[in-house]
């Protein structure tokens, strides 16, 4: 660890910094090496000669950095001059940390003096973007290492600036599995990770890792500087405020001792997950969702037939042929299980029996913490929020069902990368999109309750097969349970806007052609979708005339050949009776022609 | 109890079929087969008329020298075909029905599995251990 915190620099006060700091700044500045590559830096060539041996970062990382701090750009060279770099030419140790305390005094309001990094000041603040943290924080697979955790617990703490004391007891139980999820402040990353990395992570480690970072972390701290409890007690605070945030495993610890089978344990994240996918495909959660919705949502994991069907066998206990939520939770669990690679279970293990995971969580509708957390960063609204969240969620976990399997199709990746990459903007859009694309796509799709929300264009093409089958089923204006199965259609980044959808249902409703399949089209406008729906009203007007018409034929064949068969009898018995005066006639004949 | 239990589609083409392995399963596969005669047999001779009150169980299908066969056919004509030891004098007839009714109530659990498609082989485990725990005593 660079500990040349005090002496390097040569104009600058020595430099007392606290432990957590230390720590903050060392991961920092090691982040931004790493990132650089460990090598000098653009400035002077003297630069490289001057410290041959140190550690410099690199300034486009730390000019990233600082920029994530949020300060005005002249604060920031102010900064980058008070703290030597301009000076020396270079971002060693010294300047990086110089420059991080005056960066936390600007963020405190304090003018960016020399003196005032003399005072104790809050860790500063950087706000990661997406684009920042991808490029730093790179594949979360290969950040096992305790070190890489802290960095992530450090800038997760900031963004949320939580300090929970009593989640210190929920970290001794929970593992550390968090810490390898990308940066918080990106929401699909933190989903992404834990989804496809963490559990795997999780499952094959849990008890192992547990112990490991904490030895890490230990040697980070440096017990030089102001040791009080507080800066002790920061690095376990920091992993609580990151568990906290993540909310990873917080089962009570009486229970992991009853069933000692992890795999099988479905977290708070995770179900909150399941139950925000269920609420997806069936509004109530109270009520349960019929077998052909949930077979085409979970043939979208991409597992194979005979596999969903023994987890079909095994999460519904009443062998029904419908989930309800906890069999739909236990049914999700086994298979995100199974695409982790965890072989499936001969009997339904005893965390995942619908009893228990009914008692274990009673109130379907807990809102977690973590998400509001989310909510300052996304937009107000709180319809773009669920979107965003369950978006991210849902394509985290798309990405997750495709990847391991490896074989995206070009539908799924493609709606990934667009709703990613416009995941605020279709949020607003799709609303008053919404609205115009509902008379025109509804027609088509369902009547009332169900019709399926134009989603963003990608995700349309995949809907509109779907979509044609359900029209047929699902005719009934008044059954509001077909609405979920029909909105299950489409692609698992889909629901919050459901709410969204069934207010405006009624008012279109009415207004609505209750005529069925109309296909929704590639192109989500609603021009597109009219001579659509026009076509498609013929040809299905068609199809009913024609049905009619072959009923009646049917009807008038029958009649015709019931009245074929009395005329054959009719018929019979004139050829009797002729035959018989016939023989009347040769009897009486050789009479009178004698 | 059982020797041999099979599940025949509508169609007449197996769904399912498992034999005890103490001996040669193709024997109790030519039983189910010819058997399928004498149910479609006792099927038609019930009558249009009587299709609503047609019984599910079909009772003894024929009788050879070590093995009865018994019948039952549901309502959507997927027929349960199973062969007993005739040295197990102890078996009665309420004792196949109920046998019967195990194997129809496993058969529709199937059914309710959305991923099964019907007329598909039945692969569910539960239904191969419902089977299996009829057949052990056998052995």
């Amino acid at each position: 660890m660079e500990a040349a915190a005090g002496g390097g620099c040569g104009s600058g006060p020595p430099l007392l910094l606290s432990e957590g700091e230390q720590q903050c700044y060392s991961e920092l500045f090691a982040r931004c090496a790493g990132a650089a590559g460990g090598g000098p830096v653009s400035g002077p060539p003297e630069a490289g000669r001057a410290v041959p041996g140190a550690v410099t970062a690199a300034a486009g990382t730390v000019a990233d950095l600082f920029r994530a701090s949020q300060l005005p750009a002249e604060t920031l060279h102010q900064i980058t001059e008070l703290c030597g770099a301009k000076r020396v030419g270079y971002f060693g140790p010294t300047q990086f940390y110089i420059a991080l305390k005056l960066i936390a005094a600007a963020q405190s309001g304090l003018p960016v003096r020399i003196e005032s990094i003399k005072c104790e000041l809050p860790l500063p603040r950087f706000m990661m973007s997406k684009t920042d943290a991808e490029i730093r924080f790179g594949n979360p697979a290969e950040l096992h290492g305790p070190k890489a955790q802290i960095p992530y617990s450090v800038t997760e703490k900031n963004t949320f600036k939580r300090m929970d004391d009593e989640d210190k007891q929920q970290e001794t139980q929970s593992p550390t599995m968090s810490p390898l999820a990308s940066p918080p402040s990106s929401p699909p990353h933190y989903q992404r990770v834990p989804l496809s990395h963490g559990y795997s992570k999780l499952r094959s480690s849990t008890e192992q890792m547990h112990p490991a970072p904490y030895e890490a972390r230990q040697p980070l701290v440096q017990p030089e500087g102001p040791s009080s409890g507080a800066p002790g007690a920061k690095p376990p605070r920091h992993q609580a405020s990151l568990i906290r945030s993540f909310s990873v495993e917080r089962e009570p610890h009486d229970n992991s001792s009853n069933y000692p089978e992890e795999p099988w344990r479905i977290t708070e994240e995770q179900r909150e997950y399941y139950i925000n996918q269920f609420r997806s495909l069936q509004p109530d959660p109270s009520s349960f969702i019929s077998g052909s919705v949930a077979k085409n949502f979970f043939t979208k994991s991409k597992l194979s037939i005979p596999e969903l069907s023994y987890i079909w066998e095994l999460s519904d206990a009443d062998c029904d042929g419908a989930l309800t939520l906890p069999e739909f939770c236990a049914a999700f669990h086994l298979i995100v299980a199974r695409k982790n690679g965890y072989p499936l279970p001969e009997g339904l293990p005893p965390t995942l029996q619908p009893e228990y995971l009914q008692a274990a969580f009673p109130k379907p509708k807990r809102e977690c913490t973590l998400f509001d957390s989310y909510s300052e960063s996304m937009p107000a609204n709180q319809q773009p929020r669920d979107l965003n969240r369950m978006e991210k969620l849902s394509i985290k976990d798309m990405a997750d069902f495709p990847v391991p399997a490896q074989d995206v199709t070009s539908d799924d990746k493609q709606e990934q990368n667009k709703a990613r990459l416009a995941l605020k903007s279709t949020v607003d859009e799709a609303l008053p999109k919404d609205m115009s694309e509902d008379p025109a796509t509804k027609s088509g799709l369902l009547p009332p309750p169900p019709a399926l929300p134009p989603r963003p264009c990608p995700s349309q093409s995949e809907q509109a097969s779907e979509a044609e089958i359900h029209p047929q089923l699902n005719r009934a204006p008044s059954q509001a349970a077909d609405s979920s199965p029909t909105k299950k259609d489409t692609p698992y980044s889909q629901p919050p806007s459901k709410p969204i959808r069934r207010k405006f249902r009624p008012e279109n409703s009415a207004t609505e052609n209750q005529e069925p399949s109309s296909t929704v089209g590639g192109p989500a406008s609603a021009a597109t979708g009219k001579p659509h729906t026009a076509v498609q009203k013929q040809s299905s007007k068609q199809k009913k005339a024609i049905q009619t018409a072959i009923r009646k034929n049917k009807e008038a064949n029958a009649v015709l050949a019931r009245l074929n068969s009395e005329l054959q009898q009719q018929l019979k018995e004139v050829h009797q009776e002729r035959i018989a005066l016939e023989n009347q006639l040769e009897q009486l004949r050789p009479v009178t022609v004698l | 109890m059982a020797v041999c239990v099979a599940v025949i589609a509508k169609e007449n083409y197996p769904l399912y079929i498992r034999s005890s392995p103490t001996e040669n399963e193709l024997k109790f596969h030519y039983m189910v087969h010819t058997s399928l005669d004498v149910v479609d047999e006792k099927i038609s001779a019930m009558g249009k008329a009587l299709v609503d009150q047609r019984e599910l169980y079909l009772g003894l299908l024929y009788p050879t020298e070590d093995h009865k066969v018994y019948g039952y056919v549901t309502n959507s004509k997927v027929k349960f075909v199973m062969v007993v030891d005739s040295s197990n004098t102890a078996l009665r007839d309420n004792e196949i029905r109920s046998m019967f009714r195990k194997l129809h109530s496993s058969y529709t659990d199937v059914m309710c599995n959305p991923f099964y498609n019907p007329g598909d082989r039945i692969q569910s485990r539960a239904f191969d251990s419902m089977v299996t725990s009829m057949m052990v005593q056998v052995c």
